[in-house]
């Protein structure tokens, strides 16, 4: 990589190798995250990667997960999408195309407000 | 990366209870200033987080002198929270500008959320019009209407501001300190009832 590909966008593409999308559809960025327990951590992952599995060693959505590491949530997308292939990630919450969540979800959304 | 970065990105306190299975989410979309962090902070556990994301938008002639056609590549923050709402559940908000340029990043994030907020100054009512039109055309997103009442800005009935907006006899109104979490609770709680009443939720078959 040469001087002037040094931008953080840039950077980025390159850790995820080259792939500017998720291979996974399904992810959002409310969409949970949670390490593989007891799964060592391969050498060969980037530092990103790594950071990214150690900051999931507790549930967190991708949006904080991105927060966290400074790096937009599509590339972060990204990096979710081989750790889930490699077995090393798992998400949590199993969003469906729906334009919107099911009744029983909203209702018990509004129950969760009601009660804060 | 240094050190002081890396530590930062250790947050085990930040983390959900194990519990939780399922995350859902409301958009805060609104202008500039008109209080969407505030609000967002207002009702999340966690200090409100910022992400960067970059979005590629249509340039139609806003800059000649670049030479450049078509698209520009531009990057859009997006402020959010989040808040436990059960042992299973937690909700997510996410505050973007509502602008038309930045519909590619938040046409994305409308795609499976509860609803949005829409946030507006009464002594900036034209900065709402692109928000709701937006969102009327384009998305089947249910949206409460939040009219964030700054000290100085003038106050409207509220079918005032329906007329002004143009909005439909069903859309909520809610007036709101954004700064007061019971007032910002009370606005989702507003737009998740307006939701159920859309008719994909109503029990009887058609
Ligand atoms: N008086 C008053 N000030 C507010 C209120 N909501 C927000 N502000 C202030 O307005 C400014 C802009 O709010 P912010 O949440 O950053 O707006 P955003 O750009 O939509 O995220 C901040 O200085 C807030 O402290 C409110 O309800 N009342
Ligand atoms: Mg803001």
């Amino acid at each position: 990589m040469t001087e002037e590909y040094r931008d953080h966008p840039v950077r980025s593409y390159v850790l995820t190798s080259g792939r500017a999308h998720p291979t996974r559809n399904t992810l959002r960025p409310e969409t949970l995250l949670v390490a593989v327990d007891g799964r060592a951590v391969p050498a060969t992952l980037s530092r990103p990667q790594r950071e990214l599995l150690r900051l999931c060693r507790g549930t967190l959505a991708l949006a904080e997960a991105a927060a966290y590491l400074a790096m937009p949530v599509s590339l972060v997308a990204v990096m979710v999408s081989d750790l889930v292939d490699t077995g090393h990630l798992t998400i949590r919450s199993n969003h469906q195309a729906h334009v919107l969540p099911p009744r029983d979800v909203l209702e018990k959304v509004l129950d969760g407000l009601r009660n804060l | 990366m240094d050190s002081a970065t890396s530590d930062q990105t250790s947050k085990p306190g930040q983390h959900l209870a194990p519990t939780i299975t399922r995350s859902v989410k409301v958009l805060v979309v609104g202008a500039f200033g008109v209080g969407k962090t505030t609000l967002i902070g207002a009702v999340s556990e966690i200090e409100p987080l910022r992400t960067e994301e970059m979005i590629t938008t249509a340039s139609v002639g806003v800059d000649p002198v670049d030479g450049l056609q078509g698209k520009t590549t531009t990057t859009v923050a997006m402020d959010f929270g989040r808040v436990t709402l059960s042992p299973e559940m937690a909700l997510y908000l996410f505050g973007t500008p509502g602008q038309r340029r930045f519909w590619d990043l938040w046409s994305g994030l409308a795609d499976g959320a509860v609803g949005a907020l829409v946030m507006i100054d009464t002594r900036h009512l034209e900065d709402s019009f692109e928000v709701l039109d937006q969102l009327e055309l384009r998305t089947k997103t249910p949206f409460a209407v939040v009219v964030n009442q700054f000290p100085d800005a003038p106050k409207y009935p509220a079918e005032r501001l329906r007329a002004a907006l143009d909005l439909l006899p069903q859309t909520p109104i809610v007036v709101c300190d954004a700064r007061d979490r019971t007032s910002a609770v009370n606005a989702l709680i507003t737009l998740v009832e307006h939701a159920l009443t859309f008719p994909m939720f109503q029990k009887v078959l058609a």
